[in-house]
């Protein structure tokens, strides 16, 4: 990895973790707080936008920056893991197993769909 | 809940921060680029041909995980300084470090290879070690307080 690629990576990444938080907080505003819609958002949309760049058959120093440093920092697994845990320790376990199943499940659809697209782009 | 309650219960604040103050904008962009950095990083360190046990994502995610548990209860006030906190170290830093669309990527990858077994168990010791890094970073944090 040359230097200028590591650093539009980063870049792409602060980039990334700034659309994070504007999309987080943005739907939390409209969904409320019961259920982490935020991040799931996020890692769905993000899933799809990597499947379509693979799909479209981007690959090497692009491929690392839009999909590792964008859109590995957009979407994020330490907020899926503490939401899931944070609905647990609120009594709601079932909630919290809808969480984790249900965006790791979507997650992929996503990431197929979006993989689809791409070849078909 | 009286406010100072909230460090009792961390993961009952609000997750996110403020949206708007450029000084949490500016604190979400370096942790962001730091946690970047450090994840592509970790797969420079260990990297792995497509399909193969991914161990820099994995480190990156449960590492991660862990650290936003222990920013959580650390940062848990409504303090300026510790919303900034949060926003640096959770939001912008473990937000970045960790990554969902690598994870599916290199599950599709296992599958696409024919490897099911590892790419379940792939998935099981992200979540499970995940979870499990969150709840004690959480526990400890709490203790040593």
């Amino acid at each position: 990895m040359s230097v200028a690629i590591a650093t539009a990576a980063v870049l792409a990444g602060g980039g990334g973790a700034l659309a994070r938080h504007f999309t987080v907080v943005g739907v939390a505003a409209h969904a409320g707080a019961s259920f982490p819609f935020g991040t799931l958002t996020v890692n769905l949309s993000g899933s799809m936008l990597l499947g379509v760049l693979l799909g479209a058959g981007v690959g090497g120093d692009a491929l690392l920056v839009a999909g590792g440093g964008a859109l590995g920092s957009y979407t994020t697994f330490s907020a899926w893991m503490a939401d899931s845990d944070g609905m647990a320790r609120e009594g709601r376990p079932q909630a919290a197993a809808l969480n984790l199943a249900g965006s790791l499940l979507l997650g992929f659809v996503a990431l197929l769909l979006g993989r689809a697209v791409g070849g078909w782009l | 809940m009286r406010p100072q309650d909230a460090a009792g219960d961390p993961l009952a604040l609000p997750k996110a921060v403020p949206a708007g103050d450029r000084g949490l904008l500016v604190a979400i962009l370096v942790g962001g680029m730091a946690g970047t950095a450090v994840r592509l990083l970790l797969s420079e360190l260990l990297p792995h041909a497509g399909g193969s046990w991914p161990w820099g994502t994995l480190v990156a995610n449960v590492a991660g995980a862990a650290l936003l548990g222990f920013a959580l209860v650390r940062f848990s006030s409504r303090a300026p300084a510790a919303s900034r906190a949060r926003a640096l170290v959770g939001t912008g830093f473990c937000g970045a470090l960790t990554t969902f669309s690598t994870l599916q990527r290199e599950l599709l990858e296992m599958l696409d290879a024919g490897r099911a077994g590892p790419a379940l168990a792939y998935v099981t010791v992200s979540v499970v070690a995940g979870l499990a890094g969150v709840l004690l970073a959480v526990r400890l944090t709490r203790e040593s307080r």
